[in-house]
């Protein structure tokens, strides 16, 4: 049995914030898969911060990620407000509606 | 230590103090017309009372809470442009907040909560600070592009807004997540000594540079740099007017700062890491901002080209990495904020019966139905352009220059090229305004807010050239405080 060493967690973490960037772009049915693709990327950035913590025996990497989840918190519930102001004057949330103005 | 520790940051405690108690006070109070405007004289006022704050703690460099949070000449500086261009334009929405139906209190509260995060950020001396920062910057301006609620227009521009801008983020954060596994600390200063370890120990190890690559690509989402621009049209063409000013003159002047003081502050000793970086967005943000303008009839999303090759002529300064290059990125931003709050009051104020109007063709004839205005449209569109002796020619001359002493010349020839294809789109307004037929008249404006805001940018455009010599003095002086302080 090999141990578990820092690269393991970072490999975990790179992993998920890919999945979570490219699932942003690759994705064409629902904004909700969206706002759940940000949420993957930033608890990657999450456990990154983690375990560099453990990995320098310093605690602001952990201070940073209680900041982040905060904040995150705060940032998805703007984001199904906007979503919700946006699915009563569209009547849709599907990624391919969202083209009133090309782009 | 005692009260006095918290002295740097009393602008932002004010600030924060204020829009706190004016929270409470909306939510009490009414929410009718005369709330809101009774809320924006508040505002205006807090903003005032901030910058007096801000200048006058300005010139000691000093730091605050633990070394978390900084403040210099140089931060002053980005701060008072923030505060004052803010400032236009609250006083700017008078009037055109009704008209957009976005006459609430809450709007010149957003805009004050925003403001405060675009201080903190300015200020910020660590990775964690510049996190909150960027984020109480950008979720009320999420919220003000998507504040015309019956709109699907704007409600688009807010979700567009918010979806890229939450995706800067992630990229930003993972970047801030390496930069701090791979040298230990979030703190700036801290930072910059461990990697200037790094590279005389024989260089930056590729961790880090990796996470320097994303922390830049978040930035660069933030000022809306190629390739990181695609949603600089579409917002500025949804959102309310008023709201698109306020983002194309604010929140880029605090990005820009916090961009300039990563690169030369916290990554300052590693700038082979980041050079290339800002050469190749620079350059890209050039060529895209000209040609991506040409074809465009709408004068909201000719604005967000324009400011995407104004970002990139701004950023061939800070990619000299050199202190010339700093304090040409400074004047560069303030003839540029200063020439689009104007073209924006400008375009406030066309109207046809009432109804608000934004393409290009609408100002067909424009110099016979409304002289003066035209005169001043002329003067913020060859500054624009880059055409002397107007302001905006020499914030380009310093920033190529800057490039040229610092060896980069192919960049410099690059950047003045874009810029002859960038003054074709620029005449080509004036053409329309001064050579067109009148094909239907526009409204004569009422309001005379806005007409002052564009005769004095007007003014300040044009006469420019004869402070620059002093206003550059000045700001060589600040240079040394840029990076950090030690201890």
């Amino acid at each position: 049995m090999g141990t578990i060493t820092l690269f393991h967690y970072l490999a975990v973490a790179a992993v998920l914030f890919t999945l979570g960037a490219v699932g942003i772009f690759l994705n064409r049915k629902n904004v909700i898969t969206i706002l759940m693709c940000i949420e993957l990327m930033l608890l990657a950035v999450n456990i990154n911060l983690v375990a560099f913590s453990t990995h320098l025996g310093d605690l602001s990497g952990q201070i940073f990620a209680m900041f982040i989840l905060t904040v995150a918190a705060a940032e998805a519930a703007i984001g199904l407000a906007i979503l919700v102001v946006y699915f009563r004057n569209r009547g849709s949330i599907a990624v391919e509606d969202i083209n009133v103005m090309k782009g | 230590m005692g009260v006095t520790a918290f002295f740097p940051a009393i602008a932002e405690i004010f600030l924060a103090g204020v829009s706190i108690v004016l929270v409470l006070a909306a939510a009490f109070g009414g929410e009718d017309g005369k709330a809101s405007g009774l809320m924006r004289k508040l505002a205006v006022a807090s903003l005032i009372i901030t910058g007096i704050l801000v200048a006058s703690y300005g010139n000691t460099p000093s730091l605050a809470f633990g070394h978390l949070f900084m403040t210099s000449p140089f931060m002053v500086y980005m701060k008072l442009l923030v505060l004052f261009g803010a400032t236009i334009i609250l006083l700017m929405s008078r009037g055109h907040v009704a008209a957009d139906n976005i006459n609430r209190p809450e709007f010149p509260l957003l805009i004050l909560l925003s403001v405060l995060g675009m201080m903190v950020l300015i200020s910020s001396n660590d990775l964690m600070v510049l996190y909150m920062g960027i984020e109480l910057q950008s979720l009320p301006l999420y919220v003000i592009a998507a504040m015309r609620r019956d709109s699907v227009r704007s409600s688009e521009a807010g979700l567009k807004y918010f979806l890229l801008g939450a995706l800067s983020s992630g990229l930003l954060l993972y970047g801030a997540s390496l930069i701090y596994g791979f040298t230990g600390s979030t703190n700036y200063g801290e930072i910059a000594s461990s990697l200037s370890q790094d590279v005389l120990n024989g260089g930056v190890s590729s961790g880090a540079v990796i996470g320097i690559v994303f922390l830049i690509s978040g930035m660069a989402f933030k000022i809306s740099a190629a390739p990181f621009h695609m949603w600089t049209p579409d917002v500025y063409e949804g959102s309310p007017t008023i709201v698109t000013a306020f983002f194309a003159v604010v929140p880029k002047l605090a990005a820009m700062s916090l961009f300039l003081r990563v690169t030369y502050g916290m990554l300052g000793s590693a700038s082979d890491s980041w050079q290339q970086v800002v050469v190749a967005i620079a350059m890209a943000s050039m060529i895209i901002g000209a040609l991506g303008a040409i074809m465009q009839t709408d004068l909201k999303r000719l604005m967000a080209y324009s400011s995407i090759a104004h970002m990139g002529y701004a950023l061939v300064g800070m990619a000299s990495a050199q202190a010339e290059g700093i304090s040409a990125v400074m004047i560069y931003m303030a003839i540029y904020i200063v020439s689009s709050i104007g073209i924006f009051a400008l375009i406030l104020t066309l109207s046809r019966e009432g109804t608000a109007v934004t393409k290009i063709n609408d100002l067909a004839g424009y110099s016979r139905t409304h002289p003066l205005y035209a005169a001043c449209m002329l003067i913020f569109l060859f500054s624009m352009a880059g055409i002397p002796p107007l302001g905006g020619f020499f914030g380009k001359w310093f920033v190529f220059s800057a490039a040229v002493n610092a060896g980069l010349v192919p960049l410099a020839v690059f950047g003045v090229l874009s810029s002859v294809i960038g003054a074709f789109y620029y005449i080509r307004i004036i053409k329309v305004m001064y050579v067109d037929d009148v094909a239907d008249a526009l409204d004569q404006p009422d309001r005379r807010t806005n007409g002052m805001i564009i005769l004095s940018m007007a003014v300040i455009t044009a006469l420019m050239v004869f402070v620059l010599s002093s206003l550059r003095e000045g700001i060589m002086g600040t240079l040394p405080y840029i990076a950090f302080i030690a201890g």
